[in-house]
């Protein structure tokens, strides 16, 4: 990280380690609220970008984690298991089998045939959930409490929330830097470059792509027991393809296989959602114009726009 | 269960299995040759419903409007071609599927923007309403039996385009060597614009097919889109052939899946496990296929490329 960009992150840390009480003094929780779901978004684009951007592996089905990780809050409520750890471990638990078992099938495949099978189990889970009505089918459930985490610690306080949230966000991130310049990083960012050299040089790269597979799976599980513990509500839509399509837009919005990049794409993502609403009913039509034009022209995203024009200003 | 209830369940999955393959062939074309993931396809679907319903109440005429709507459906699939498609088959996967994202965004706006946020229903002529007895007691509607044989009908005449004729050889080259089509002087570009405008018209003859039974809504494509993707997966991209087999396969099981699995389990769960169970695990079987298909042959049944 350069200089400046260290400055840029301290600052940021601060001014979102801030944020509850400057919201609570202004009078506007409705900030909070926006913050938190960007974050959680933030965490579970950064899952994606680990197995999209570094290791190149283009999964269309990355919300069936999120809604695994939300159903791993809301299916103990619904029995009034209400400790937060058991969620958490049920959240990530669930999510990393799911990943393991579909990762061993999907994995065979390459390019479009895998894009498409992503899709094809994550539409699978949708339509299971859809399907058990035990815990509300189609129309989803309510989750009447949030996590309990333990003395001390009171997840229905927004701002409490909003404190988990970031502290996940920032631990997922440093999580995702350690990783990619691990030697495992390595591998997996040659994987995506040249698989075949790389299993020239004696690596199991099938195996390494199932392990990234798994990680991004439950990092993703983590950002679906948060948003199930936030909106307080579930249902098999939170899982649906659209969704995935969302998170792909957000990683390549930002900047694919950066840190930061997935962080940026899910701030543009929910400006545009929070902020165009307002301003035209028809708002979808923008965000589509935009996606197509980041796809024509928006090679590396808003990142990759930030270092080609640093590049050019600098001599 | 009786024969006659299994009868009439095969032909609704016939009814689902064409509707599928329209969508498919469409589909497996576009991207054995294009090698372009087309993720708005559904969108000629919900166009195909919402023209054609929109002309049945102003022409008053059912078969009209469908005679009217399929051209109108192949035109807008050409314009789409030459506008927007066609600057991004250079474009890797990641890229069309973004772009193809904003284009499901704003053909749903737009749908919106046109005819409102509710959908459209329309009734079908009085002769395509009644029952027919197909023998002994089993009656199935004429209208589902018309869906079928059409459907069946645009299968039989695309099988035989793409075996018999000019372009049909070209069109199979190109699903399997783009670049050696190209380098022998045809002109690929003009081939393109044909294939994805047929596609754009089939999947536009199976959204207004359905149209009269459920409704012109906005989104219907990006369901049974995803199916399609399902059957062109176990069919193998490229091949029409699969895409058939694979459409019958997935209609089939999944239609008497969801009416039979439950006394299926009966056999050897109890009666209460049974009925639980049965609605996830018929959800889960044509995605279960797929798996046990790619697991033995991750090119697909008739898969012209391997992966």
């Amino acid at each position: 990280m350069s200089k400046s960009g260290g400055w840029l992150a301290v600052v940021t840390v601060l001014g979102a380690l801030l944020l509850p009480f400057w919201a609570e003094y202004a009078g506007e929780p409705f900030i909070l609220d926006v913050i938190i779901r960007l974050m959680i978004l933030a965490i579970a684009a950064s899952s994606l970008n680990l197995i999209l951007g570094y290791s190149g592996m283009v999964s269309l089905g990355h919300a069936v984690f999120i809604g695994i990780g939300a159903y791993a809050v809301g299916i103990p409520a619904y029995y009034d298991l209400n400790s937060g750890w058991l969620q958490l471990a049920a959240a990530l638990g669930a999510s990393g089998c799911f990943a393991l078992l579909t990762g061993l099938i999907c994995l065979r495949t390459r390019g479009a045939y895998f894009i498409m099978i992503t899709l094809a189990f994550a539409q699978m889970m949708y339509f299971i959930f859809v399907s058990i009505e035990e815990y509300g089918g189609d129309d989803g459930l309510v989750i009447y409490s949030r996590s309990e985490m333990g003395p001390g610690v009171d997840l229905d306080d927004n701002s409490q929330l909003y404190f988990l949230v970031l502290f996940c966000l920032i631990a997922v991130m440093i999580l995702i830097h350690r990783l990619t310049r691990s030697d495992f990083g390595q591998v997996i960012r040659s994987i995506k470059i040249n698989e075949v050299r790389m299993q020239a040089l004696g690596f199991d790269t099938f195996r390494y792509r199932l392990v990234c597979y798994v990680i991004s799976g439950m990092i993703c599980g983590l950002a679906g027991w948060l948003l199930g513990n936030f909106t307080g509500f579930i249902s098999p839509e939170m899982m649906d393809w659209t969704r995935s399509g969302e998170l792909i837009a957000m990683v390549l919005l930002g900047g694919a296989a950066t840190v930061v990049g997935p962080l940026l794409g899910a701030g543009i993502f929910i400006g545009v959602e929070t902020l165009l609403p307002e301003m035209t009913i028809y708002w979808h039509l923008y965000l589509g114009i935009l996606l197509i034009i980041v796809a024509k022209f928006g090679r590396g995203g808003l990142l990759g726009w930030w270092t080609r024009w640093q590049g050019r200003s600098r001599p | 269960m009786d024969s006659a209830l299994v009868m009439i369940q095969v032909l609704n999955g016939l009814q689902l299995g064409v509707l599928l393959f329209l969508l498919a062939a469409g589909l497996t074309l576009v991207f054995g040759i294009m090698d372009f993931i087309n993720l708005a396809h559904g969108a000629f679907y919900m166009l195909g419903a919402f023209i054609c319903a929109t002309l049945a109440l102003w022409l008053d005429s059912f078969l009209l409007a469908v005679l009217l709507a399929v051209p109108i459906t192949f035109v807008i699939g050409v314009v789409v071609e030459l506008g927007i498609a066609r600057q991004l088959y250079q474009a890797d996967h990641l890229e069309q599927i973004l772009a193809t994202f904003g284009l499901i965004l704003i053909a749903d706006t737009l749908v919106q923007m046109i005819w409102g946020p509710e959908g459209l229903t329309f009734a079908l002529p009085e002769i395509l309403n009644g029952q027919v007895r197909l023998f002994y007691d089993v009656e199935f509607p004429v209208y589902r039996i018309l869906i079928i044989s059409a459907g069946l009908l645009v299968a039989l005449a695309l099988y035989l385009v793409v075996s018999h004729t000019r372009i049909g050889m070209l069109i199979r080259a190109g699903a399997s060597n783009r670049r050696m089509v190209e380098a022998l002087g045809v002109d690929i570009r003009m081939l393109f614009t044909l294939v994805f405008a047929a596609g754009a018209a089939m999947a536009g003859l199976a959204g207004l097919m359905i149209a009269p039974i459920t409704e012109a809504s906005i989104g219907m494509g990006n369901e049974i889109l995803i199916v399609a993707f399902v059957v062109i997966v176990i069919g193998g991209i490229g091949s029409v052939q699969g895409a058939f087999l694979g459409a019958m396969l997935v209609g089939l099981i999944d239609t008497l899946g969801r009416s039979f699995l439950d006394d299926f389990l009966r056999l050897f769960l109890s009666h209460q496990a049974a009925e639980t169970s049965a609605p996830a695990i018929s959800a889960m079987l044509i995605y279960i296929l797929m798996a046990v298909i790619l697991t033995f042959r991750p090119q697909g049944l008739f898969g012209v490329r391997s992966s």
